[in-house]
């Protein structure tokens, strides 16, 4: 399986022609591709573009797009940028907490969800908002967050 | 010369004509019937891609794409537009000639606008907008109170501008400057950029036209020019807007910047958070080097340039300038001390020229319609308009353009409509975590860069939060200290373990366990913070603090004597059981995860106060309503 993935990161690294100043383009599409930065993928780049893996960990660490543990298959981003505290994104935080069992920063078992309290969206006219895998949800509700969260889980039943 | 496949000119006077025939078709187009559907981040988030889906299959469906005539190829009936900045009334679509504005549209209503607004010219009343100051329907988006009470420079053609077609940005007279500008003398233009006193948007107010002057003066074959568009402040989203609904004016202006200083390369600096920024901007350079207006010998001159997206990874110190072109290099963003300044040694040691994206936005508009118009709007020393974001329980909330002087109070009144839940406004958040919190006594001082700061605040990038008087201020204090902590990058320790320190002692505060001496704590630390950090993210870091502690002390004083005066912070309040409403079924107690709920059969459960956290799960579970907050 590894080898295979390998090939991917190949790929990306090609189509970047192996520059050092694009690691954090094709960390993003590492990231992109995994849902997360495998540690051997670490070392693999760190030889094929000359950079010592601390360095390449030093960036991982830094950037809060990356991360070394997988993110679930619907990676849910709840806001909680000005706007959105101000309208009580905290409380929805708890409802997803309750609907999926997991706390900010954790995946579920099975992968998944995963749940992040992040920065500022931009959708500050849709306060409170939330991001699940690239659509966003806005002017967010307990009852609205537990229904998306509810069809998306019948979606993986079916 | 063009033909239908080469589009490229090498000539300014031959590309001048050519804007010339697309002004009069895009006349020409704005009289005949036609559909903008809204796809910024806003609307698209509220469905607008499905409607704007359903138009195009409605349209084909019922002939009308042959029925209505094209005035040239591109010429499609429904069209795809950027952000007015009215995104909480999301998906808007506008219906030409007549200029007839909807709000919440859903792909439900789209057979019934194609049948009578398209086809007959006549309104929807239910769909129309209802202006929150006059009370009355409005049919033309530009007779909103909203609209009608900004000042636009920058964000012209509401809602009937095609954001990805660059011969729709031609026609309204984009990349004229551009040909201009490439016959006059570098210097020249620098001379123009200083003489409008134009400053940096992205937050300092620095002059824009010295920069460009210190990037030109400094020695070296190889320059770089950068685009700032790393809009990290919570609640801000100006440059996101731009970025989407104008991305060649912004393009425009770098290329000209370029010209100027004499750089062959440029980056924009996007964060990774706002896609559709990045392919609307990706689209754009795509597109100007179609029309040799970027890329090797820049309409038949010497002068070339390539423009490259650089996606952020999410990390807020780099909209700090020297954290960013760390970043662009591939690196930790972390900031570097000044000077040496970008403009001197920046991206990899070259000289740099480092603006944000509505600075630049500003430029081709003040090289075409001269300096004497772009000083018009705005005050002596903080001539123009600004973008800012405006966020709350308001009316409207989204984008809006106003001239610097406009003051909070017209803001918030004449154009956002005034607050939306009936309470009273008691602060302005403005400028993000770098900014300040201004009382309401405040809300008449007009806004501009020196003002501002002369009150301990800043423009910033221009994000507006509106707080009532349900919140509480020691808790939005440590909402933005939780903020800069975190994304504080560690490389300087009053920077790193001050904002640490500063939010313990505010979580202690909002936890009800704060003394005064904590008071003290907390103003010692702010300012070694506030002196000592390396870069504007450290130094800026204790404003919220300051300016709350300043403006809104008797909150701090009131959380020690053990009251939260807006009852935001839960740790002043107790959740009780009812003894007359409970009926002892014990739900409550076995659905709490601290296990502070005891009771026997018979009597009335009773929640251990040491025990309780306060999640209010048990509140969820009760059928009888026996459990409440009190205090």
């Amino acid at each position: 399986m590894l080898t295979r993935s390998f090939d991917k990161v190949e790929d990306i690294l090609e189509k970047y022609g192996y520059r050092k100043e694009m690691l954090i383009k094709i960390l993003l599409e590492i990231q992109y591709e995994y849902r997360h930065v495998p540690r051997e993928v670490v070392n693999y780049i760190g030889v094929a573009l000359g950079i010592p893996p601390a360095k390449i960990y030093g960036v991982i660490t830094f950037y809060s797009q990356f991360s070394l543990n997988p993110k679930g298959e619907y990676t849910i981003m709840i806001c909680d940028g000005t706007a959105c505290h101000m309208e009580g994104s905290m409380n929805l935080v708890k409802v997803i907490e309750e609907e999926i069992g997991i706390k900010p920063g954790e995946v579920t078992q099975d992968l998944k969800f995963s749940l992040d309290k992040v920065g500022c969206l931009g959708a500050c006219a849709l306060a409170p908002a939330m991001v699940i895998n690239g659509e966003v949800y806005g002017k967010l509700t307990p009852d609205k967050v537990r229904e998306i969260l509810r069809n998306i889980k019948e979606r993986k039943a079916e | 010369m063009i033909t239908t496949t080469e589009k490229r000119f090498d000539n300014a006077q031959e590309i001048i004509k050519y804007i010339d025939t697309l002004k009069a078709k895009r006349e020409k187009k704005l009289q005949k019937k036609s559909i903008y559907v809204c796809v910024g981040t806003g609307c698209t988030a509220s469905g607008s891609r499905k409607v704007y889906a359903k138009f195009v299959d409605v349209i084909k469906q019922k002939g009308l794409d042959v029925a209505i005539e094209k005035i040239d190829d591109d010429d499609e009936p429904v069209k795809r537009t950027g952000c007015c900045g009215l995104c909480s009334l999301g998906p808007l679509v506008k219906v030409m000639p007549s200029g007839i504005t909807y709000s919440h549209v859903t792909v439900d209503d789209v057979e019934e606008i194609i049948e009578k607004t398209l086809i007959n010219g006549e309104p929807i009343e239910r769909l129309l907008l209802t202006d929150p100051i006059s009370h009355q329907k409005v049919e033309r988006l530009e007779d909103a109170t909203f609209f009608k009470n900004q000042t636009f420079y920058i964000m012209n053609e509401i809602g009937k501008s095609e954001c990805e077609s660059i011969e729709d940005y031609m026609a309204r007279g984009g990349y004229l400057s551009l040909a201009k500008a490439l016959s006059m003398d570098r210097k020249e233009i620098i001379e123009i950029i200083k003489a409008s006193g134009l400053r940096g948007r992205g937050g300092g107010g620095f002059p824009t036209g010295l920069k460009w002057e210190a990037a030109y003066n400094s020695k070296g074959d190889i320059k770089y020019i950068v685009c700032n568009a790393d809009e990290g402040d919570p609640g801000a989203f100006m440059n996101r807007t731009l970025l989407e609904r104008d991305p060649h004016s912004v393009l425009e202006g770098m290329i000209i910047a370029a010209y100027a200083i004499g750089a062959q390369e440029g980056y924009a600096y996007i964060r990774a958070e706002y896609p559709i920024a990045v392919e609307m901007f990706n689209k754009a350079i795509e597109s100007a080097k179609e029309y040799g207006l970027l890329g090797d010998n820049i309409l038949g001159t010497d002068f070339s340039l390539d423009i490259h997206v650089k996606e952020g990874a999410g990390a807020f110190v780099c909209g700090e300038e020297t954290a960013l072109l760390s970043s662009i290099e591939g690196k930790r963003g972390t900031p570097r001390p000044r000077p040496p300044f970008p403009a001197q040694a920046g991206l990899w040691g070259k000289p740099t020229l480092i603006n944000n994206v509505e600075t630049y936005g500003n430029v081709a508009k003040i090289l075409r319609d001269g300096v004497e118009s772009y000083r018009t709007r705005g005050v002596q020393k903080s001539p123009g308009t600004k973008m800012f974001s405006v966020t709350g329980p308001l009316n409207l909330t989204g984008i809006i353009e106003v001239q610097f002087g406009t003051t909070l109070r017209y803001i918030l009144e004449n154009i956002c409509g005034g607050t939306s839940n009936g309470r009273r406004i008691k602060a302005i958040q403005i400028g993000g975590p770098s900014g300040a919190c201004l009382p309401e006594e405040l809300f008449d001082l007009p806004l501009d860069y020196d003002t501002l700061k002369s009150v301990g605040a800043m423009v910033g990038s221009g994000g507006i939060v509106a707080i009532t008087d349900d919140r509480c201020m020691v808790e939005v204090a440590r909402f933005f200290l939780d903020f800069t902590k975190r994304e504080s990058c560690g490389k300087c320790v009053p920077c790193r373990e001050g904002t640490m320190q500063a939010y313990n002692i505010l979580e202690k505060f909002t936890q009800g366990k704060a003394t005064y001496e904590d008071l003290e704590t907390l103003e010692y630390v702010s300012e070694i913070v506030r002196t000592a950090s390396l870069c504007g993210l450290g130094k800026t870091a204790p404003n919220p603090i300051i300016s709350t502690l300043k403006y809104f002390k008797e909150e701090y004083i009131e959380h020690i004597e053990g009251k939260c005066p807006s009852g935001m912070c839960t740790a002043f309040k107790k959740y009780i059981i009812s003894p007359e409403k409970c009926k002892s079924c014990s739900l409550c107690a076995r659905s709490c995860p601290n296990g502070a709920i005891s009771g026997e059969r018979g009597k009335p459960y009773v929640i251990d106060q040491d025990k309780c956290v306060k999640c209010g799960l048990c509140v969820t579970k009760c059928k009888f309503g026996a459990i409440e907050l009190v205090g």
